[in-house]
C-alpha cells in the first residue's frame, strides 16, 4: 500500500513541490531579511555613516572573535528587526474600510512570491528539474501576477482613509500601469529571437547562443528601468515617497501588516532580479557552463550560480536607490509613455524585421 | 557679485540621463570606498561613535534651557515670568514668593522664583525664554540628550535648573550699578 503511494508520479510530483515551494520560500525570506541588511549597510557606507553594528543577542558574544565581527557587520540585526514586527501593537485606525484595510497587505505580499513559481533557478538536482511549474506560457503568468500587485497598493491606499495613502495609491497604479506596457513590450523582442515562451528553454537557447542581454541591450535597460518602476524603487518611488506622502500608501499601517508591505516590497525586488537573470543573463548557466546538470554537485553549483547573478543584480537595485533622487509625477508618466513605449515598439520593429531577415 | 546660473536647454546627450547616471555613480562609489576603509563622519571628527563618546555640540549649540547663576552663586531668576509668558508650548511654570515670601539671595533684586519648572517634554528649545529674559538668568546650553524614566521626572524643577545650569560668566546686569552705589555711600565721591 505504502510503497505504492510513493512509487506514484503524482504523490511524486506533490511531494517534490511541495518540498521546492518550502525551500524556495525559506531562502527568499531569509534573503528579504538580509537585503534589508545590506541596504541599511550600503546606504550607510555611501552616506559616511556606520550602519547597524550593535544588535547582538547575549551568547553570541561568548564566541571568541566572530561573535564580535557579526555584530559588527551587523548580521543579528535581521532577527531584531523581524522580532520588532512582530511584538509590535496592530494598530487598526477608526474609519478605515476594515476588510480592505487587512486585505492590501496580504494583496501586495502574494503575487511577489507566486511569480517566483516559474523561476528556473537551476537546470537539474537528481531528476528533479529546479523550477516549481514549468510553464510553457511562463511570462505570460509572470506579467499576469505581477499586475495583481498593484491592487493590493490601491487596496492600502484606499481603504486607509486618509490623504496621503490616497495619494501613494493612485500614484502607484498610474505608474505600475504605465509600466508594465513598457516592460512587456520590451520582452517580446526576446521571445521573437527565442521562439519560445518557456522559461526553462529560453535559459537553455542563452546556454547555447550566448546572453540575451548581448542581442537585446536596449530591451534590457527598458526591462530594467520597469522593473524599478514596478518594484516601487527609487528613483520611483512614488507611491511611497517618505518626504510628501508620508509614508505614502502604508502610512497608517503598523506592525505585521506594515511588515507585510515590507516584506513584499523586497519579495519583488528579488522576484524581478531572478527574472532579469533568467531573460538577459543566462539563468543557470555561464558561457562555458551550458549543459544541464548531471550530478548532484553539478546541480547545486548551477543554484549557486543563478543565486550570485541574482544578488549582482539586487546590489544594482539597492545601490541606485542611494544613487538618483526621486523623478517628478510628471517626468515619470512622461518617460514611461513617450519614451520608453515607443522605444520598445521600434525595437520590436527592428527585431522583427532582423529575425526575418536572418532566417530567410 | 551675482553668480549667474546657466540655465540653457539640456542637450541630448544630457537627456538620455547618462551623465546624471555616471556622475551618481562616482559619488557614490568615492564615498563607499572611503567607508569600506572604515573611515566615516565620526572618525572624521576624530571622537567615536555616539553612545560611548558623546556628539560634541558647536559653540552657541540651542540645547536645553536651563537657568544660571552669578558669579557668586546667586540666583538671577527674579520671578518676573516673561519666560513663563512667552514660552509656545507652554513649557516653563513658576510659582512667584508672593507677598510675604522670601526675597531675593542678592542684593539689588526684589524677589526669586519659589518654584521654577521647566517641562522638558514639552519644551521645543526654541530659546524665547532666553531672548526674552531681562536679567539673563536662562540660556539655552548645551544639553541635547535628555533622558527620564517617566513623565514626572522629566519635569525639571528649580534646583535641579540652577545646578544643571551652572554659573553663568557673563555680565552681571546691576553689579556695576550697585558698585556705583556703594561708592555714592561713602564721602568724599570717588571719581575715576
Amino acid at each position: 500500500m505504502l510503497e505504492n503511494i510513493f512509487s506514484d508520479p503524482t504523490f511524486q510530483f506533490v511531494l517534490f513541490s511541495a518540498a521546492k515551494i518550502a525551500v524556495v520560500f525559506g531562502v527568499v525570506m531569509t534573503f528579504v531579511a538580509y537585503a534589508v541588511l545590506v541596504e541599511r549597510k550600503v546606504s550607510a557606507a555611501i552616506q559616511d555613516r556606520v550602519g547597524p553594528n550593535r544588535t547582538a543577542p547575549p551568547l553570541a558574544l561568548k564566541i571568541p572573535v566572530l561573535g564580535r565581527l557579526l555584530q559588527r557587520w551587523g548580521m543579528f540585526q535581521p532577527m531584531a528587526d523581524g522580532l520588532k514586527f512582530i511584538l509590535k501593537e496592530d494598530f487598526t485606525p477608526a474609519y478605515v474600510r476594515t476588510i480592505y484595510f487587512w486585505l492590501a497587505p496580504a494583496i501586495a505580499v502574494i503575487p511577489a512570491f507566486l511569480t517566483l513559481a516559474v523561476i528556473p533557478f537551476g537546470s537539474n538536482l537528481g531528476s528533479q528539474k529546479m523550477v516549481i511549474a514549468d510553464l510553457n506560457v511562463g511570462i505570460l503568468y509572470t506579467f499576469g501576477i505581477v499586475s495583481l500587485g498593484v491592487y493590493g497598493i490601491v487596496l492600502a491606499g484606499w481603504s486607509s482613509n486618509s490623504k496621503y495613502p490616497f495619494l501613494g495609491g493612485i500614484r502607484s497604479s498610474a505608474q505600475m500601469i504605465s509600466y508594465e506596457i513598457a516592460m512587456g513590450m520590451s520582452v517580446v523582442s526576446l521571445f521573437l529571437i527565442v521562439g519560445d515562451l518557456n522559461l526553462s528553454n529560453l535559459i537553455q537557447w542563452q546556454a547555447d547562443h550566448g546572453w540575451l542581454v548581448l542581442y537585446q541591450p536596449v530591451a534590457f535597460v527598458i526591462f530594467l528601468v520597469s522593473a524599478f518602476a514596478e518594484t516601487n524603487r527609487l528613483p520611483f518611488d512614488l507611491p511611497e515617497s517618505e518626504s510628501e506622502l508620508v509614508g505614502g500608501y502604508h502610512t497608517e499601517y503598523s506592525s505585521m501588516k506594515f511588515a507585510l508591505f515590507f516584506l513584499g516590497e523586497y519579495a519583488n525586488m528579488i522576484a524581478s532580479s531572478a527574472m532579469m537573470v533568467t531573460l538577459f543573463f543566462g539563468g543557470w548557466s555561464l558561457p562555458w557552463l551550458g549543459k544541464p546538470a548531471e550530478s548532484l554537485l553539478g546541480g547545486l553549483v548551477h543554484i549557486g550560480i543563478f543565486i550570485a547573478k541574482m544578488i549582482v543584480l539586487m546590489v544594482v537595485f539597492i545601490w541606485v536607490r542611494w544613487m538618483l533622487p526621486r523623478f517628478r509625477y510628471d517626468q515619470l508618466m512622461d518617460i514611461g509613455w513617450r519614451r520608453f513605449i515607443p522605444i520598445a515598439l521600434a525595437n520590436i520593429v527592428a527585431t522583427a524585421l532582423g529575425v526575418a531577415l536572418l532566417n530567410r | 557679485m551675482t553668480k549667474v546660473v546657466d540655465r540653457s536647454p539640456l542637450n541630448f546627450y544630457e537627456r538620455t540621463y547618462l551623465p546624471a547616471l555616471m556622475e551618481g555613480f562616482k559619488i557614490t562609489a568615492r564615498h563607499f570606498a572611503r567607508s569600506v576603509q572604515g573611515k566615516n563622519t565620526a572618525t572624521d571628527l576624530g571622537d567615536g561613535y555616539y553612545p560611548e563618546v558623546p556628539w560634541r555640540v558647536a559653540e552657541g549649540y540651542r540645547g536645553a534651557p536651563y537657568l544660571v547663576s552669578d558669579q557668586e552663586g546667586a540666583t538671577k531668576c527674579v520671578s518676573c515670568q516673561l519666560c513663563e509668558f512667552i514660552c509656545p508650548p507652554k513649557a516653563i511654570k513658576i510659582t512667584p514668593p508672593g507677598p510675604e515670601g522670601q526675597g531675593a539671595d542678592r542684593p539689588n533684586a526684589e524677589k526669586m522664583p519659589r518654584e521654577f519648572e521647566i517641562n522638558m517634554l514639552r519644551c521645543i528649545f526654541c530659546g524665547l525664554c532666553q531672548e526674552v529674559c531681562p536679567e539673563e538668568a536662562i540660556f539655552l546650553q548645551q544639553h541635547y540628550s535628555l533622558t527620564g524614566l517617566n513623565r514626572e521626572e522629566m519635569i525639571y524643577n528649580k534646583e535641579k535648573l540652577l545646578k544643571l545650569g551652572g554659573v553663568h560668566p557673563g555680565i552681571q546686569k546691576w553689579k556695576h550699578k550697585l558698585e556705583e552705589a556703594r561708592e555714592q555711600e561713602s564721602f568724599p565721591v570717588k571719581v575715576d
